[in-house]
C-alpha cells in the first residue's frame, strides 16, 4: 500500500468553549477527494484551516507523506494548494499580473514568456480569454471568482484544499470544476472542499461535521 | 474548462530573489494604479513642513535652529500615517495567507514588501526634501547632510513601522496602537538623523552620527524581517 498523502491523528480543536472536533482522524490518499459537509459554524473553515497550515490552534498530529508535518512543512507548502474564502486577487491588477505573482510566490521554474504563455491559457481555460489586461475591479463577482480559479489550471500541487470554491460561480463553471476535480483526482492528486453543493464524483468520502460534541463521521 | 492546460512545474527549492521581486512588483504595480497611496505621504510631509513657518513666523534664526527636528519629525509621522496600509489590503482581501502559505520564507517577503513601501512612501519625500529645507534657510552642505540622514533613516523607520503593523493587521483598528509600538522605537534613529543635521549647521563633524545610523539601518535590514515575520504570524493564526 502507497504511503497517504495526509493523514490526521487525534486532532482535538476548540473555539470559544465550544468544542468543534474530537479525535478526528483519517488517511487521504492519492486521487482520494474529502468532502467536509456540516451546517455553518461547525467548523469547516476551521478545519480547512488547520489542514492547510494556516492555524496552529489545535491539538493532534498531521503527516505529509508520512512524516509529522511541522517538520516537512517547506516541502507540504510546495505540494499544496489552498484556495480560501479570501482569494488573495487584488483588484487594482489584471488576471495576468494576479496570477503572475500568485504563481512566482509559489516558486514556478517557469519565467518570462513561458510563465505568461502559461497563464493566458489557464484564463483562456476559465472562460477569460479577451479579459488578460482588464483590471480585476472592472470584472464580476464570478468573474473574480474564476481568476483564482484559473490556479487550479496550472499551479503544481498534490493536494487541493478548496474552501466554497462554488460560491458565485454559475451552472456551466461548477460542472466544469468539478470535471477539474475528477481529473485532478484521476492523475493522482487528491482534494479536500467544502461545499454545500451535493456532489457526485466517484471515490468521494464525506466528512459530516457538527454532529454536537464534536462528533464526527466519515461516509 | 475544455481541455486541460500543461501544468508549471516547481524545483526543489524556489529562488528567494523570485519571492522577493514577486511582491516588490506586485506592490509597486498597486501603488503606481491607486495613486493616492503615492501622494498622500508627499503632500502630507509638505504641508506639515509649509505650516511650521507660518505657525512661528518666518525669521530665519528660528527657522534654521528647527529645521532638522521639522524635516525629521514631518517624515516620521508621514511614514507612521502611510505603514497602516502596509499589510491590511493584504490581510483584507486574502493575499497575505497566500504569502503565509508560500514555499518561499516569509521574511524574504517581508522584505520585498517592506522595500516597495519604501520606495512608494519615503523615497519621494527624501526627493523633495531639499526644496523643503532650502525654505528653512538650510545652507547648501546642511541640505546635502539632511539628504543622506533621511536616505539611511526612512528605510529603518519603514522597518520599524512594519513590525507595529503586522502586529495590529488582525485588529480592526490599529492606526494608534502601531504609532504606540513604533514611535519609542523611533526615537534613536531621530536622534541621530537629527543630530548629523544640527552638527553640519553648526559646520562640525557630522559622520560619526551617520556611521550610528547606518549600523541600525543593517541592524534593521538583518533582524526586522523576521520580527515582522512572527507578528504576521502571531496576527493571522486562530
Amino acid at each position: 500500500m502507497t504511503e497517504p498523502l495526509l493523514h490526521v491523528r487525534q486532532l482535538y480543536c476548540e473555539r470559544d468553549d465550544r468544542i468543534l472536533i474530537r479525535e478526528l482522524a483519517f488517511a487521504l490518499g492519492e486521487g482520494e477527494i474529502l468532502q467536509i459537509e456540516g451546517p455553518n459554524g461547525s467548523g469547516k473553515t476551521t478545519l480547512i484551516r488547520i489542514l492547510c497550515g494556516l492555524s496552529d490552534d489545535f491539538e493532534g498530529e498531521l503527516y505529509w507523506r508520512g512524516q509529522p508535518r511541522h517538520r516537512h512543512d517547506d516541502r507540504f507548502r510546495q505540494e499544496h494548494l489552498y484556495f480560501g474564502h479570501l482569494t488573495g486577487i487584488k483588484t487594482s491588477l489584471s488576471p495576468r499580473e494576479n496570477l503572475r505573482w500568485i504563481l512566482q510566490l509559489k516558486g514556478v521554474a517557469q519565467q518570462g514568456e513561458e510563465l505568461d504563455a502559461a497563464i493566458e491559457a489557464a484564463l483562456a481555460a476559465v472562460g477569460l480569454a479577451s479579459y488578460e489586461d482588464v483590471t480585476v475591479y472592472a470584472l464580476s463577482a464570478g468573474q473574480k471568482r474564476r481568476v483564482a480559479l484559473a490556479r487550479l489550471q496550472i499551479e503544481p500541487a498534490a493536494l487541493w484544499v478548496l474552501d466554497e470554491p462554488f460560491t458565485a460561480i454559475d451552472r456551466k463553471g461548477v460542472a466544469e470544476l468539478e470535471a477539474l476535480v475528477q481529473q485532478h483526482a484521476a492523475r493522482g492528486g487528491s482534494v479536500i472542499l467544502t461545499t454545500h453543493h451535493a456532489l457526485d464524483l466517484p471515490g468521494l468520502r464525506r466528512l459530516q461535521l457538527g454532529l454536537g460534541g464534536g462528533k464526527w463521521q466519515i461516509q | 474548462m475544455a481541455d486541460p492546460v500543461k501544468r508549471l512545474s516547481t524545483p526543489e527549492v524556489p529562488s528567494l530573489w523570485q519571492g522577493f521581486t514577486a511582491l516588490l512588483r506586485r506592490d509597486l504595480l498597486i501603488a503606481f494604479r491607486q495613486r493616492s497611496d503615492l501622494v498622500n505621504p508627499l503632500f502630507f510631509f509638505i504641508m506639515v513642513i509649509a505650516l511650521f513657518p507660518l505657525g512661528i513666523g518666518p525669521e530665519k534664526s528660528t527657522l534654521e535652529k528647527i529645521a532638522p527636528g521639522v524635516i525629521w519629525i514631518a517624515a516620521l509621522l508621514s511614514t507612521l500615517l502611510s505603514v497602516d496600509s502596509l499589510f491590511r489590503q493584504d490581510f483584507e482581501d486574502g493575499a497575505l495567507e497566500l504569502a503565509l502559505l508560500s514555499p518561499q520564507p516569509l521574511f524574504v517577503l517581508v522584505l520585498g514588501k517592506v522595500v516597495a513601501h519604501w520606495l512608494v512612501s519615503a523615497l519621494p519625500l527624501i526627493l523633495v526634501s531639499p526644496i523643503l529645507s532650502v525654505m528653512l534657510f538650510m545652507d547648501a552642505e546642511t541640505v546635502k547632510v539632511t539628504l543622506y540622514s533621511l536616505l539611511l533613516g526612512t528605510p529603518v523607520l519603514s522597518m520599524i513601522s512594519a513590525i507595529g503593523a503586522a502586529l495590529t493587521v488582525g485588529l480592526r483598528k490599529g492606526g494608534v496602537l502601531i504609532a504606540i509600538i513604533a514611535l519609542p522605537l523611533y526615537v534613536p534613529v531621530l536622534i541621530f538623523g537629527t543630530g548629523a543635521v544640527q552638527a553640519a549647521a553648526m559646520g562640525m563633524a557630522w559622520s560619526g552620527q551617520l556611521a550610528v545610523m547606518a549600523t541600525f539601518l543593517v541592524l534593521a535590514l538583518a533582524f526586522a524581517p523576521f520580527a515582522v515575520a512572527a507578528g504576521l504570524r502571531i496576527s493571522t493564526s486562530g
